[in-house]
């Protein structure tokens, strides 16, 4: 069942609709002190948690948030300012605030402003944060009661749902105007699993820009019997191996490795700045050419899918990596115009408090033409990397560290001993040139990322096939 | 502009909590906070990046038949607050009872509320445009220490001003108000190999006038980041490692997580059962201290209204008390030792204050000049920590100690080891703390870690 439909105060009947001409007479207030660009972010988020523990719903949650970022731009300096109340008064205020980054000059007026039609790449019957709250709670009771039957070892489990609903309304000085509903939502399940003295944590879960039709093909039990699987198979792990050797990386999840260890060099901030180990590499061989590397924001329903960009860039699918050559970078408005191509729309930012950079959306690793047997068992001794908690690079020079939350050891071609918490070390660009076989069993990660750079988190997706590579750094405590 | 006055704030805290006993609560606590930052971010010499705003919020817990709801707004005007507040004490229902969900008892709370010094009048008086020179100053300071360092990420100057009040039904109501500014500069340098070498220095305070010079700084970030250069793995093999103030911090982090009492009573903590034993070398003393007078990490009371306190964790090895807050007191059948943190957005949660390794007798520079060879760390990256079982795995960086001093820079290596085994194996603490973030400690070093490299 259904509630109200939840509306945001600045679209068509909201209680301040914001219209072209007011957001006209905004946009020539942040360009009076001779700004070159400008543009306007207004946001509502409306969002809700359940967390379930001890077997009763132990919290509920509420927010709603709701404001204007205006920005303005001269040369590559921007200024930026934001407002909690859409008032005349507040909103004038934080234009001039933002206005002042450019201190003369003539700024170009406004052009007309269009609003434009995009396509709806995550339609939602009702989004859940409209559904009546019962149901929801049901569903962390099926998943808590699954984890716990799954094994008698399951000692703890706790059960969780996130949800947002998030309307933005972008005009830029260029004469975009672009509105958009962005549903997400997130469902998991933690579960520890008690033997003896060992004791051993495991989790499950996923979601997506999805309505309550997610569950259809994911209920909420077979992240609850995930989380258990997971917490009961590492009772048994033993010390993992330390050193440089073959690792196998399993479908779907590990594409946080690639993420991480490539994606953000070739995000187009850091390559304008210089500071990217990309930087300067367009058209060049910087991967095995079993690799082509897309960032895909039109993936239906996908976490980090897009209509728009936070910039009003309509969400595409870029190919960043060919066949091993680098073909794009991930550009946002201020960088596109560096590089003199078309935004790619990446331009997104947390909320209407912070500024736009080019970020991902979903990031993927494209399946390769090796049976996922094959690859295991082409190993002779190395790690198979199942399920990650994260990972983090250093841009500049692309060295990156991610922890395995499950992983298991390769000895002649088998998959045998589970192992304990272990990180992987490596260099990106190097890592990449060490493809040498590529799984024909490419997977998308059930959504559960996010991504912080710079201090802001957005939802992002990842994917790839089973993926071998030669050498990498497996931080391990036994020689 | 954003108001600073706690009295404002505290009273819209109290008509919060009025209003939830009038829709039908029990009980309600609500937390009210207003602020304003300013960012600025100076590179290669021209301004990147200015942002100026203000912001107020207010969040609120209600109590109704044993359930709870949590929910907060930034819509402090009267009519909509009465209005959210109501809908908060509807949305409880949804919960579940559980009998531990009621305020602290009455007797708990604070009765004062101290003068931690945390407010500078001064720190007001920098704005966009002295900013922006600061980072100037910084930068240019950085880039002109040694033609070695080709880029940068740019200098950095925040600020964040706020007043904060907290009210509950049972008659608690309180305020404070803080300022803190910071400024970072990070250099880049190209290696010989074509990969680029980043580092950064900082300076932080709550009063403006204890910020180090800009230029020191800039120097400071340049000298670490030159020193990075040529920076390659070393063998896998097990070596005395230390610690820095800067990377040795990131340990305590770690070991924070593993006895809050939230993770003690979710059995997510290889400490469990362990008060009263030894989990640490004898060197180790640990404090976690709000009361410090201009401390980063101060507050002259708890997220749950409670006085603070200073609490000794771990004394000369002996863990002496987990950290609690009222619910998870309750859960464990103790009583909280004040160690509530909360943001508008959430429940009340066992946090640190300031929270600190304490000073030890070994000069810091003898720690490394009594090593013949081992790694001396100043960066780690990544997560890689197991709270169930206390494994330990984490990307690192730093140098190679040869011969008593610090030699070629390493990089691209992973540090291992079981937790306890670490925090045991620690066989000298520095005399070199100091209190720049709320979490410190001077440097350490441990007898043995696994180093995975080469």
């Amino acid at each position: 069942m259904a509630q109200a439909k939840l509306v945001a105060p600045f679209s068509p009947g909201g209680a301040t609709e914001i219209d072209a001409a007011l957001a006209r007479k905004l946009l020539e207030l942040s360009l009076s002190a001779g700004g070159d660009y400008a543009d306007l972010f207004f946001e509502y988020r409306a969002g809700a948690d359940y967390v379930y523990e001890d077997e009763r719903v132990k919290a509920v949650g509420r927010g709603i948030t709701l404001g204007l970022g205006v920005r303005v731009t001269k040369g590559d300096a921007t200024g930026y300012a934001y407002c909690e109340e859409l008032t005349w008064e507040a909103m004038a205020e934080a234009a001039r605030t933002a206005a002042q980054i450019a201190q003369s000059g003539s700024s170009p007026s406004p052009v007309d402003i269009r609003a434009l039609t995009i396509p709806n790449f995550y339609p939602v019957l009702v989004p859940t944060l409209e559904m009546l709250a019962p149901e929801k709670l049901e569903l962390l009771r099926r998943g808590d009661r699954a984890a716990r039957a799954h094994d008698k070892r399951i000692i703890k489990v706790q059960a969780s749902f996130a949800e947002e609903l998030k309307e933005i309304l972008v005009v830029t000085s260029d004469g975009k105007l672009v509105r958009d509903r962005q549903p997400l939502m997130r469902f998991g399940v933690h579960a520890i699993a008690e033997d003896g003295a060992k004791r051993q944590g495991g989790s499950g879960g996923g979601g997506g820009r999805f309505g309550m039709e997610y569950f259809d093909a994911h209920p909420p039990e077979s992240h609850g019997i995930e989380a258990a699987r997971v917490a009961v198979a590492m009772l048994d792990a033993v010390d993992a191996p330390a050193g440089s050797m073959e690792v196998v990386l399993g479908a779907g999840d590990s594409g946080i490795l690639l993420h991480e260890a490539i994606g953000h060099g070739l995000e187009a901030d850091f390559n304008r700045k210089e500071t990217s180990n990309y930087s300067g590499q367009l058209g060049k061989r910087v991967a095995s050419e079993l690799c082509t590397v897309v960032d895909d924001g039109t993936i239906s329903h996908d976490r980090g899918a897009i209509n728009t960009d936070d910039e009003g860039n309509p969400g595409r699918r870029n190919v960043l990596i060919e066949n091993g050559i680098l073909r794009a970078y991930m550009q946002d408005q201020l960088s596109a115009k560096h590089f003199k191509v078309e935004p790619s729309g990446n331009g997104r930012r947390q909320s209407f408090r912070h500024n736009p950079l080019p970020r991902m959306t979903n990031t993927a690793l494209l399946a390769g033409p090796h049976e996922p047997e094959e690859i295991i068992k082409s190993v002779k001794r190395g790690v198979y990397a199942k399920r990650f908690s994260g990972g983090q690079v250093n841009i500049s020079n692309g060295d990156f560290v991610f922890s395995l939350t499950e992983s298991y050891l390769i000895e002649d071609g088998k998959v045998t001993a589970p192992l304990k918490g272990v990180n992987l070390i490596g260099n990106g660009p190097d890592v990449l040139t060490k493809v040498t076989m590529l799984g024909n069993d490419f997977q998308l990660s059930d959504g559960i990322w996010t991504c912080g750079k710079d201090g802001q988190s957005v939802p992002v997706g990842v994917g790839t096939p089973t993926v071998k590579i030669a050498a990498i750094t497996v931080g391990g405590t036994k020689a | 502009m954003a108001s600073y006055a706690t009295d404002e704030l505290k009273r819209v805290a109290e008509r919060a909590c009025s209003w939830a006993k009038k829709h039908g609560a029990d009980a309600a606590e609500a937390l009210v906070q207003g602020g304003a930052e300013l960012s600025v971010k100076v590179r290669m010499g021209e301004p990147e990046l200015v942002q100026e705003a203000s912001s107020r919020a207010l969040g609120l817990r209600v109590f109704r038949e044993r359930r709870t709801a949590l929910t907060y707004t930034s819509d402090l005007s009267d009519a909509a607050l009465e209005k959210f507040v109501a809908e908060s004490v509807e949305l409880a229902k949804l919960a579940e009872p559980d009998e531990l969900n009621e305020l602290p008892p009455h007797d708990q709370l604070a009765t004062a509320v101290p003068d931690l010094e945390l407010w500078d009048d001064e720190a007001l008086s920098i704005d966009a445009k002295a900013a922006i020179e600061r980072c100037k100053k910084g930068e240019a300071a950085a880039r002109g220490f040694s033609p070695k360092v080709t880029n940068s990420e740019g200098a950095t100057y925040s600020r964040v001003v706020g007043a904060s009040a907290f009210a509950s039904s049972d008659g608690f109501a309180g305020g404070f108000r803080g300022t803190y500014q910071s400024l970072v500069v990070e250099p880049i340098c190209d290696d010989a190999d074509g990969k680029k070498r980043n580092g950064f220095w900082w300076t932080a305070d709550r009063y403006l006038s204890k910020l180090e010079d800009a230029e020191e700084v800039g120097r400071e970030a340049a000298r670490r980041t030159v020193a990075k250069l040529g920076a390659e793995k070393i063998a896998t093999g097990q070596l005395p490692v230390v610690f820095d103030p800067e990377s040795g911090r990131a340990l305590l982090r770690l070991l924070f997580s593993v006895i809050s009492g939230g993770a003690i009573y979710r059995k997510s903590s290889y400490l469990l059962d362990r008060e009263g034993t030894s989990v640490a070398s004898k060197l180790v003393t640990i404090v976690d201290d709000p009361l410090i007078a201009r401390g980063p990490g101060s507050r002259p009371y708890d997220g749950d209204g409670l006085a603070s306190r200073k609490n000794t964790v771990v004394e000369a090895g002996v863990l002496k008390t987990y950290l609690l807050d009222v619910y998870s007191a309750r859960k464990l059948g103790r009583q909280s030792n004040g160690c509530a943190g909360r943001g508008v957005g959430g429940a009340p949660h066992v946090t640190t204050s300031n929270f600190i390794l304490q000073n030890g007798t070994t000069p810091a520079a003898e720690i490394v000049s009594s090593i013949d060879r081992g790694l001396y760390v100043t960066d780690m990256m990544g997560f890689g920590f197991n709270a169930v079982t206390g494994d330990f795995s984490r990307g690192a960086g730093g140098f190679l100690i040869e011969n008593g001093k610090l030699g070629r820079a390493v990089t691209e290596i992973t540090v291992s080891a079981n937790f306890n085994d670490l925090l045991h194996d620690i066989d000298a603490v520095g005399d070199d703390l100091d209190l720049r973030s709320s979490t410190a400690c001077p440097t350490f070093r441990v007898a043995k870690m696994m180093i995975a490299g080469k």
